[in-house]
């Protein structure tokens, strides 16, 4: 067993883990965080994509020991002061969740992709959402969504908030 | 699945890396992005009892240019090179390659270097190792040694690569103002290419001087299309010279059959995408 500082949504968590463990079984069974969903388990289906240091990162494929001194932000601390972030906001606009099970995994991607590369155009939206599967085939609505979020948060880029 | 026990070492500096894998020859594992080998860990297809990871150790992710080459360390990430370093062709075509690694989270933590020592048959890094005559620097407790490309791709996931050695460099050579082409076939976005080829000429005069072409996705390895590129060099580069040479590359690989595609299908992506690839590096040369 290591022992791990984990810096989950602001908030310090020491963990005792066997290294095998990855970030995704570390923040569902041991910090009870079950918003990130794990699916294929192998880097495929991305419903575990949370971000580390800012960028959309398969929690499936990172070993929880790995994260000392990385900052990680899970579906749960999205939210601030009770409102929805800009993309969760979008994705209940456009009704981009059919069943749920993929939406945290879409959204943390794409908070991860606006909020820290360039999206340039709607082209590029697809390319990034390419990374991700929803089984239920809700595909439209989330780029719709996705369209919707890139043009608030860019908006607001440029006024310099968020 | 979940992968099966393991132990984590996370040395601070190189040769404490390479002091671990000395030392747990044969049972450990180099941890760089994990981006192929912790699938193949959670699948137990790859169960090592030793883990080193490099990500802790500064002064591996570095991108640099010199001496005629460009440079990249062990820890550069597929995203890293989607800015190209230089206005040479062959940084250019590198952001152009890494656009097509995977998806996004895929490229912000796997590596090139990782790429080549895991030798997908498939991988688009392989290829352009292969297509550009790249040298992979391999350090072991033994020291330092050169491996060029073409000798470092021996099967399928299979390497030059000893088991307490770590790619430290992947040097590429500059292409200066060549002309390049890349073009891929793939099942599905950021999915890996059914076939991909690259192309890489240069004209003098109208005249091909110098040109390379490599296959991705029809054998085991990568594979440099020798004969059509012989039968392009010192000829004009009309559509039919570029026509017969991307037939040659066709008849030359030896592609197999799995579930989801036929190897007359693979050989006929082979022309058409040879042809392509070699269209563009051409048009992109004069």
């Amino acid at each position: 067993m290591t022992s791990v500082t984990l810096s989950v949504n602001g908030r310090q968590h020491v963990v005792e883990v066997e290294p095998r463990r990855t970030l995704a079984d570390v923040l569902r069974d041991d910090l009870g965080l079950h918003g990130t969903h794990l699916g294929c388990e192998h880097g495929v289906c991305g419903a575990c994509t949370v971000l580390v240091d800012g960028d959309p990162t398969r929690a499936c494929l990172l070993f929880a020991v790995q994260c000392q001194d990385s900052s990680i932000t899970t579906i749960e601390g999205l939210s601030k002061d009770g409102a929805l972030h800009p993309v969760q906001q979008a994705f209940t606009d456009n009704f981009g969740l059919q069943c749920g099970f993929c939406t945290p995994g879409f959204i943390m991607l794409l908070v991860g992709a606006l909020e820290s590369h360039s999206v340039g155009n709607d082209e590029d939206l697809v390319e990034v959402l390419s990374s991700n599967l929803c089984r239920c085939t809700g595909y439209r609505s989330i780029l719709q969504a996705a369209k919707q979020a890139a043009a608030e948060l860019q908006a607001g880029a440029g006024k310099g908030a968020r | 699945m979940k992968p099966s026990p393991f132990d984590y070492l996370a040395p601070g500096d190189l040769d404490e890396a390479l002091g671990a894998l000395a030392e747990h020859e044969g049972e450990a594992k180099v941890l760089a992005g994990g981006q192929s080998l912790v699938p193949a860990m959670n699948f137990r297809l790859a169960t090592p009892s030793v883990l080193v990871d490099l990500n802790r150790i500064e002064g591996l992710a570095e991108v640099r240019v010199g001496d005629g080459e460009l440079v990249i360390q062990s820890l550069v990430r597929h995203r890293d090179l989607e800015i190209p370093a230089t206005e040479d062709a062959t940084a250019l075509l590198l952001a152009r390659v890494s656009r097509l690694v995977g998806h996004l989270p895929i490229r912000v933590r796997g590596t090139v270097a990782g790429s080549l020592a895991h030798a997908d048959p498939a991988a688009e890094w392989c290829m352009l190792a292969v297509a550009l005559d790249a040298t992979i620097v391999a350090r072991s407790v033994r020291g330092t040694r050169r491996i060029a490309a073409n000798e470092f791709f021996e099967g399928l996931f299979t390497t030059a690569l000893a088991e307490d050695e770590i790619i430290t460099e992947v040097r590429l050579p500059l292409l200066g103002n060549a002309g390049t082409g890349f073009r891929e076939k793939s099942q599905t976005a950021g999915d890996f290419a059914t076939v991909a080829t690259i192309a890489a000429c240069t004209l003098d005069d109208g005249i091909v001087a110098d040109a390379r072409l490599a296959i991705a996705g029809a054998g085991a390895t990568p594979v440099r299309a020798n004969r059509a590129e012989s039968l392009l060099v010192a000829r004009e580069a009309t559509p039919d010279a570029i026509a017969v040479a991307s037939r040659a590359a066709a008849e030359d690989v030896e592609p197999s059959s799995d579930a989801s595609t036929s190897a007359d299908y693979r050989r006929h992506l082979v022309e058409v995408l040879a042809r392509r690839a070699l269209d563009d590096a051409l048009e992109a040369a004069s």
